[in-house]
């Protein structure tokens, strides 16, 4: 089978995030970029059906200016065959991007679209969704186990009530959840292996995608910041302090 | 415009869940001459009268289908879209549970519009904050007035609507065709006694430095003596000490309880955007 999987370049996890005085948003430039973590374990799942002989094909895609090609090579390095690259500068937003991602999976025809649950940038949760809306497929989202059974899959999904198997079937849009797997460490022969691997570019004209109407934003702040606390020499300090808001 | 919303109720095991109530609650804030609640069950009526007692509500919209028997986002869908179009309503808002989550972006993307994940404030109809960077920064966003918006509201944000209102309670049939491609197979449910760890106002969380599944002994022992919810952070999780649905934070659950007390746990930022709302936080540090 032919596994496609995005992937999104966004701020390191680990960076602490600064937001830029005049309030138009947050400071990118000479911030560590990475591959979206959760895309990391989607790409990790696809490298696993390929090692097992599940997927013939797995085929990395991602939205974004000329350094999200970083992403790409990463996700080669990772052991994707291939790599498609939308470039755009501007900011694409879930619905737009999911257009894109319908564009191609029309294309490629793949049994199975494999996702990030959500970027740790703007946190939107939103465009695994759409897609497989648009491409009209099941959807099983925050997986954290997928058992892939000929043209059905079985997947475990993270919820608040517990854990959810959802029988669907293929093909179908599968987001990642963390416990997914654990992605593994790229080496040096492989990064060095995916420098020769292709990257086809492609545009959202070349697709022929009509950008969706995008939600403006007004205004980036820092969130309200919590008082300083107050440190308690011992349990009973504690509890009495407790017992005066009312707490306990 | 005049703002006409539908709520989509978000329920477990014939009971309403308390993040419907606080939808509405953040749906008051837009000034709408009605807000309705959809109730999508196989047999909803227990589950639309309480809707119904929800302040604010103007109706209860309860659609009965045996396809409803597991709320899935693919089923669910395309009544969804049937009960916003025939109602021209102009926002279509669910809570941001994993439920809503999963729902209300394909929900947005049939309806061929942008969707507001996450609202934590309401400036009018069309402009709202919500948090990006887990948290570490609040945007404030317009969408077009011209669509139908369709959102997710942070729970931990609004507190739930009283139970003090009698709204109608109408039946409807939607004329929607539901796909068969998505089955539900089963859903292993933590059994716990404990208060909701989404709604208590008390919650005792424990992360790696708990240190076992057996020593997560002692901070149940300890939530059920103060009548206190359990939650555990990411690496408590991963480490096996406790099952996913306990996950507080960026990527688990979001709370607001008025008493937070953690254990063994280091403060990564993902895991303090879940307690952000929270009102007293407890922590536990021996260094100096």
């Amino acid at each position: 089978m032919k596994v496609l999987v995005s992937v999104k370049r966004a701020i390191d996890y680990n960076v602490r995030i600064q937001i830029k005085p005049d309030g138009s948003g947050v400071v990118e430039n000479g911030v560590k970029h990475s591959m979206n973590p959760f895309d990391e374990i989607a790409v990790e799942q696809a490298m696993r059906w390929k090692e097992a002989g599940t997927a013939e094909e797995v085929i990395a895609v991602t939205i974004g200016p000329d350094a999200a090609k970083e992403q790409l090579r990463s996700a080669l390095a990772f052991g994707c065959d291939r790599a498609i690259h939308v470039k755009t500068d501007e900011p694409v937003q879930p619905l737009t991007a999911a257009r894109v991602f319908k564009a191609i999976a029309d294309k490629e025809q793949p049994k199975v679209f494999m996702m990030g649950k959500q970027a740790i940038d703007d946190d939107s949760n939103q465009t695994g969704q759409m897609t497989s809306a648009l491409l009209e497929w099941p959807q099983a989202t925050f997986a954290s186990e997928i058992e892939l059974d000929g043209d059905t899959a079985k997947v475990t999904r993270e919820i608040d009530a517990g854990l959810e198997t959802l029988d669907i079937d293929l093909p179908a849009v599968i987001t990642a959840d963390l416990r997914l797997n654990e992605p593994r460490y790229l080496k040096l022969p492989d990064i060095m292996k995916a420098k020769k691997k292709p990257i086809e570019d492609s545009s959202l004209d070349d697709l022929g995608v009509e950008r969706a109407a995008m939600l403006e934003t007004v205004k980036t702040a820092a969130p309200p910041q919590r008082e300083a606390g107050v440190k308690v020499e011992s349990v009973d300090e504690l509890v009495s302090k407790l017992k005066e808001k009312g707490l306990l | 415009m005049s703002n006409k919303i539908l709520v989509i109720a978000d329920y477990l095991n014939g009971e309403l869940n308390q993040s419907t109530a606080r939808a509405v609650s953040c749906a008051q804030q837009m000034s709408p001459h009605a807000i309705d609640v959809l109730v999508l069950c196989d047999d909803g009526a227990n589950i639309a009268a309480q809707a119904a007692q929800l302040e604010g509500v103007t109706q209860v919209l309860q659609a009965d289908n045996a396809a409803n028997q597991h709320p899935m986002a693919a089923t669910l869908t395309p009544q969804i879209v049937a009960a916003a179009q025939n109602g021209e309503y102009s926002h279509v808002l669910g809570p941001n549970t994993t439920f809503g989550k999963d729902l209300m972006p394909r929900v947005a993307a049939k309806l061929g519009v942008a969707m507001i994940t996450d609202i934590m404030a309401v400036h009018s109809a069309h402009e709202f904050d919500r948090p990006i960077y887990a948290g570490n920064a609040i945007i404030t966003v317009k969408a077009p007035e011209d669509q139908v918006l369709v959102a997710s509201v942070r729970c931990a944000s609004y507190p739930a609507a009283a139970e003090n209102g009698s709204a109608e309670v109408e039946t409807l049939s939607l004329d929607a065709e539901i796909p068969s491609h998505t089955r539900f197979v089963n859903l292993e449910q933590g059994s716990s006694d404990r208060p909701d760890l989404q709604t208590a106002p008390k919650v005792i969380s424990g992360g790696r430095g708990v240190g076992s599944e057996e020593n997560f002994k002692i901070i149940y022992d300890f939530a059920d003596k103060i009548g206190a919810g359990v939650g555990a952070s990411r690496a408590a999780v991963d480490a096996g000490y406790v099952p996913n649905d306990m996950q507080v934070g960026q990527t688990g659950k979001i709370i607001s309880p008025e008493l937070y007390m953690c254990f063994g746990i280091s403060g990564a930022i993902q895991h303090l955007a879940g307690i952000k709302d929270a009102g007293t936080i407890v922590a536990i540090n021996k260094d100096e």
